[in-house]
């Protein structure tokens, strides 16, 4: 092993080669360029980093602080769900497409219970539409405060992270005084939900709808208003619309751009036609827009949560077809969903034929007419789609996810290019990405 | 015993398989392949949609590309040649009188398995479907495109969709569909060495190894039963 005697690039022969330590500041001299001519760096971001909003990697091409080609590298979540509905029933399907997008669970599963009903032919009771809408727009203003709490993070506004976060836990708590569960609900089934509404969590929504207005505008206090926010936001990551339809865009990015393009509107769903609510919009295509159009939203979404409670009536939760409908209406244990005693004492005390549908419908379960359908809903990130293949079996043939997560991280390129490396951090937080949405 | 093994010491017939995950095969009678189309009118604004789209790429090319239209669940899907994707899709976001601005989604489905009067060697066996919106008019259409597993080429649509990009690059993880034409089509989920394609229907669930340090489980369908 020899070494020679430069302070800063010493060098040693080994079995390997020639091996080059480098300690010092004098890369130019090392490598003999001119640092005017040629400054490409390749950094990479990723995927374990504070700041890219999941494991999502970056791979970066920097001439000194501006990015000029950014490639996102991802699939270090991936966990085969759409691969795995295909070895499970209809029924348990829900469990598992709401640990897709999870921050937006409730979207995943109704937007497959939609799918499944629609390749059924069945309409669920209308309390359960409003039900459904309820808890799906409960569930996107908890996603936006964690998109906005996330956004605060990486601007390095920690005191919008943990606001955020503390707002959401008041959601939260609703949504799991309702399903038993914060996430990963599995309440939302084809034919109807899991269960009724526990008595009276109507007053804990209302409690709700009179508190987050004022957190909303405190959020507004801490960030909207302040310099440093502003300017981090502003101009940064602009997609305009044409640019956004290129990439499939939709959600908050899209509609920042200007194009109020919401399926609520434009293609109803559950009934949303019913619901008096704004799309909000900015014409600023920056992530300034977006943040702006996120914090709206939220407050769109407690008038149209108002609404669904004052329209509650009381009926069934799940469709009459004893065929479809799960057999019992499960009521909330301490660990989250619990046995309808009731139900138990029939099957097992009572009737032998409710005991063998029950025993054929849980482990077996229905079979769904051959065909396919594809069904979208607005989620709080756009488009969530649900491209769904039966068979004429028990199990899913194929059920594919067009998540929003997925498409719109597409546009990081378009918009980071050309721009500042901080303002990558910017861009991709104000698209919002869920990762366990992009790589289901 | 001519080897000096014992065999069958825990009772193992067939796969051995007791979770459920490995190899399950299905034969459906019928079979959402089932070869039906559905005669005009369609109803609806289907039928608006169709003649636009034969007015848009002129009545032989429409004769030769789409050789049958399903109306079905209230959706349309257009079953078409290959050979004449691109032509549709420049149409179809072009023309005045379609503008499907949109392509919400493209995967793909592997009817390997279902049954029905086409469950025969050769024949298309991925179906690589695309998923169009029209913002202009709100409409929602299908294009389906079929291919063999010994051929399994589609032409790339992203020169004009680029959201496209990532779908076509997931269905060839997913499905080893080839598709002609895309910038870099390579992996995007499964890690970029990864043999075979996960979502192909004779790839089963959890036909992995699982990797310990020091230690190797066997796919749930090659584990020993301890009937």
């Amino acid at each position: 092993m020899t070494t020679t005697s430069d302070p800063y690039a010493g060098s040693r022969q080994t079995t390997e080669g020639r091996v080059y330590t480098v300690t010092g500041g004098d890369w130019d001299q090392t490598f003999g360029t001119d640092l005017h001519e040629e400054e490409r760096l390749v950094v990479n971001m990723g995927p374990q980093h504070p700041s890219t909003h999941g494991v999502l990697r970056l791979v970066l091409d920097l001439e000194g602080e501006t990015v000029t080609k950014a490639r996102v590298v991802i699939g270090y979540l991936h966990t085969g769900i759409e691969k795995t509905t295909e070895y499970r029933t209809w029924t348990q399907g829900t469990t598992l497409v709401t640990r897709m997008d999870y921050l937006a669970p409730l979207f995943n599963e109704t937007a497959y219970c939609l799918a499944v009903e629609k390749l059924l032919g069945i309409a669920v009771p209308q309390r359960a539409q409003t039900i459904r809408v309820l808890v799906m727009e409960l569930n996107r203003i908890a996603s936006h405060l964690v998109g906005l709490a996330t956004f605060g993070m990486e601007m390095g506004a920690l005191t919008g992270m943990t606001n955020g976060f503390r707002e959401r836990e008041l959601v939260l708590d609703v949504l799991e005084e309702i399903t038993g569960l914060r996430m990963n609900h599995a309440y939302v089934r084809p034919g109807g939900l899991a269960q009724d509404l526990p008595a009276g969590v109507e007053v804990r929504i209302r409690e709700l709808l009179t508190v987050m207005p004022e957190r909303i505008a405190a959020m507004h206090r801490l960030l909207t208003g302040q310099p440093i926010w502003q300017r981090r936001l502003k101009d940064v990551g602009y997609l305009d619309v044409t640019g956004c339809l290129a990439l499939g865009v939709t959600g908050p990015v899209l509609r920042s751009a200007g194009l109020p393009w919401d399926l609520r509107k434009v293609e109803p769903y559950c009934g949303y036609e019913t619901y008096d609510f704004e799309v909000p919009t900015a014409d600023t295509a920056d992530a300034w827009g977006r943040y702006l159009v996120r914090v709206a939203e939220i407050g769109e979404s407690l008038k149209i949560i108002g609404q669904a409670v004052d329209r509650l009536e009381p009926g069934p939760v799940m469709v009459e077809d004893k065929k479809i409908a799960w057999p019992a209406q499960l009521s909330l244990g301490a660990d989250g969903m619990g046995n309808s005693l009731d139900h138990v004492r029939h099957i097992m005390g009572q009737s032998m034929e409710a005991l063998i549908h029950h025993f054929k419908l849980v482990t077996e379960g229905f079979r769904v007419p051959a065909g396919q359908v594809y069904q979208a809903i607005e989620s709080p990130r756009g488009e969530l789609g649900y491209h769904v293949v039966s068979d004429g079996g028990t199990r899913p043939f194929r059920v594919h996810v067009r998540d929003p997560s997925f498409v719109n991280l597409q546009a990081t390129a378009a918009m980071s290019e050309g721009g500042m490396i901080a303002d990558v951090i910017a861009a991709i937080a104000s698209i919002d990405p869920v990762m366990g949405g992009v790589d289901r | 015993m001519t080897d000096g093994f014992r065999r069958g010491a825990f009772g193992v017939t067939g796969s051995g398989d007791t979770s459920g995950f490995g190899g399950l095969v299905r034969v459906e009678p019928g079979g959402a392949v089932a070869l039906h189309s559905t005669d005009r009118p369609y109803g609806g604004w289907f039928d608006e949609v169709t003649d636009a789209l034969i007015d848009a790429v002129g009545e032989a090319t429409w004769a030769a590309a789409v050789p049958r239209v399903l109306v079905d669940r209230g959706e349309i899907t257009y079953f078409v040649v290959r050979e004449h994707l691109l032509t549709l899709v420049q149409a179809l976001r072009d023309d005045e009188a379609l503008r499907f601005e949109l392509c919400s989604s493209v995967s793909a489905v592997d009817y390997l398995d279902s049954g029905g009067p086409a469950a025969n060697a050769g024949r298309p066996r991925f179906h690589v479907v695309h998923h169009l919106t029209s913002m202009t008019y709100r409409r929602r259409i299908r294009l389906e495109v079929a291919v063999t597993a010994e051929d399994p080429h589609v032409p790339s649509v992203t020169g004009v969709y680029p959201t496209a990009d990532w779908h076509e690059r997931e269905v060839w993880d997913m499905f080893g569909v080839v598709f002609d034409g895309h910038p870099a089509l390579t992996r995007i989920l499964m890690p970029d060495d990864w043999d075979g394609h996960p979502q192909r229907k004779d790839y089963p669930l959890g036909g992995v190894p699982v990797e310990y340090v020091g230690a190797q489980i066997p796919p749930p369908d090659e584990r020993r039963s301890y009937r």
